[in-house]
């Protein structure tokens, strides 16, 4: 093993005047496997972390007949959310220019996070009226060319973290672009 | 007077067997790590709170960076040539056995099929050169990203009898029409679940 007998342990039994030197012949392995147990913590984390995070998302079924992509949503339940560049954002509930103008709403927790959460519940309350309480929220995420994969992300996020659990990214229309487009700056 | 001999207490544990143990635990771990391979297309990922991890195996990456260029890439070594094999049958390219070799460690590549011999003759470090390689063609008139998502998933039908699983990897400066133009792709060929790939954010977000 590690030791090596290099000393002659020969010097008690004789006269005492003669002494060999004791050589210490262990090695102090504590500095050795400390330094291997740190490096095998390093390997083992970054093989573990370093895999990469993901995000599941599932699109639509394209058709080619048309037919069966029309489908009637009850426009109470739906939330609009249009992304435009520079990080603007606007959302509206049921049809563009019926029940509630788009308005503005910056990214994050105090922004649409609340709004969400408060329209969720304005959602639930309407459904739990007409006696469908398992009727949520439906939203639809419509980027313009404008915008950016982090906003579509950030978005997609947003429907991950307060659980909504119907959401689709549709198209946008003209008249949304415009919308969009109608305000000179967004908000900072 | 028989000598009265004290039993000295050693304080010092023998650490051989445990040296002995953290050694081959270190070894294990060093040749099961896999090297980082350097990306010929570095993106920077957005973020989000979602905890699920990309699975391991059967897995296609597509890379969307710098307006819009496309890199791709698969994971396995077999799949990588039995999809240059397909890719091959449709462009008449002519790859060598050599270049099929090659071409199964690169993990990932942005050029028309045409140029890909040269790249596979490359040394990796000449190969991630940065803006080299021009993105793969996806365009409706030569849409070879489409052909080479397809046949992976051939392939993967063939040597695994599973389905190809496919990340996107996008830059968060990217705009959104890229990003759509390669999801179309893959909805053109009913793929509708796919991950997109992203990085971690702080829980208090």
């Amino acid at each position: 093993m590690a030791e090596l007998n290099t000393g002659d342990g020969g010097g008690k039994k004789g006269s005492k005047k003669v002494r060999s030197k004791k050589l210490n012949s262990k090695v102090d392995l504590t500095a050795m496997v400390d330094l291997a147990f740190l490096l095998i913590t390093f390997f083992m984390l970054t093989t573990s972390l370093s895999k990469p995070q993901s995000m599941d998302l599932t699109l639509p079924d394209k058709n080619e007949d048309q037919k069966v992509d029309d489908m009637k949503v009850d426009e109470n339940r739906t939330m609009t959310v249009l992304l435009g560049d520079n990080n603007q954002l606007k959302y509206y509930m049921g049809f563009l220019n019926q029940k509630g103008k788009p308005m503005d709403v910056v990214y994050g927790k105090d922004g649409f996070r609340k709004e969400l959460i408060k329209r969720k519940k304005e959602v639930i309350d309407y459904s739990t009226a007409k006696g469908k309480p398992d009727q949520g929220i439906i939203v639809i995420i419509k980027p313009s060319k404008k915008s950016n994969y982090k906003n579509l992300v950030d978005i997609l996020d947003e429907m991950a973290i307060n659980k909504v659990a119907q959401y689709a990214i549709v198209d946008i229309t003209p008249e949304e672009v415009a919308v969009l487009e109608g305000d000179a700056k967004p908000a900072e | 007077m028989a000598k009265v001999k004290m039993a000295k207490k050693s304080t010092s544990i023998d650490m051989t067997a445990m040296c002995d143990v953290a050694f081959l635990l270190l070894t294990f771990f060093i040749l099961t790590a896999t090297a980082k391979q350097p990306e010929a297309l570095p993106v920077d990922t957005p973020n989000s709170t979602v905890q699920t991890k990309l699975p391991d195996s059967d897995l296609a990456t597509i890379i969307i960076g710098e307006n819009g260029k496309v890199f791709y890439g698969v994971t396995g070594r077999d799949v990588r040539v039995k999809t240059l094999e397909y890719m091959d049958e449709k462009y008449k390219v002519g790859f060598s056995d050599a270049d099929k070799q090659k071409f199964a460690l690169i993990e990932n590549f942005g050029v028309p099929i045409q140029n890909l011999k040269q790249i596979i003759n490359m040394t990796s470090s000449e190969r991630n050169q940065k803006g080299l390689q021009p993105g793969i063609p996806k365009d409706s008139t030569d849409n070879q990203l489409a052909d080479w998502i397809l046949n992976s998933r051939k392939a993967i039908r063939d040597l695994h009898d599973k389905d190809l699983n496919i990340a996107i990897k996008g830059d968060a400066k990217e705009e959104y029409p890229q990003i759509k133009k390669v999801m179309d792709i893959l909805q053109e060929q009913k793929v509708n679940s796919f991950n997109l790939v992203t990085g971690l954010r702080g829980k208090d977000f």
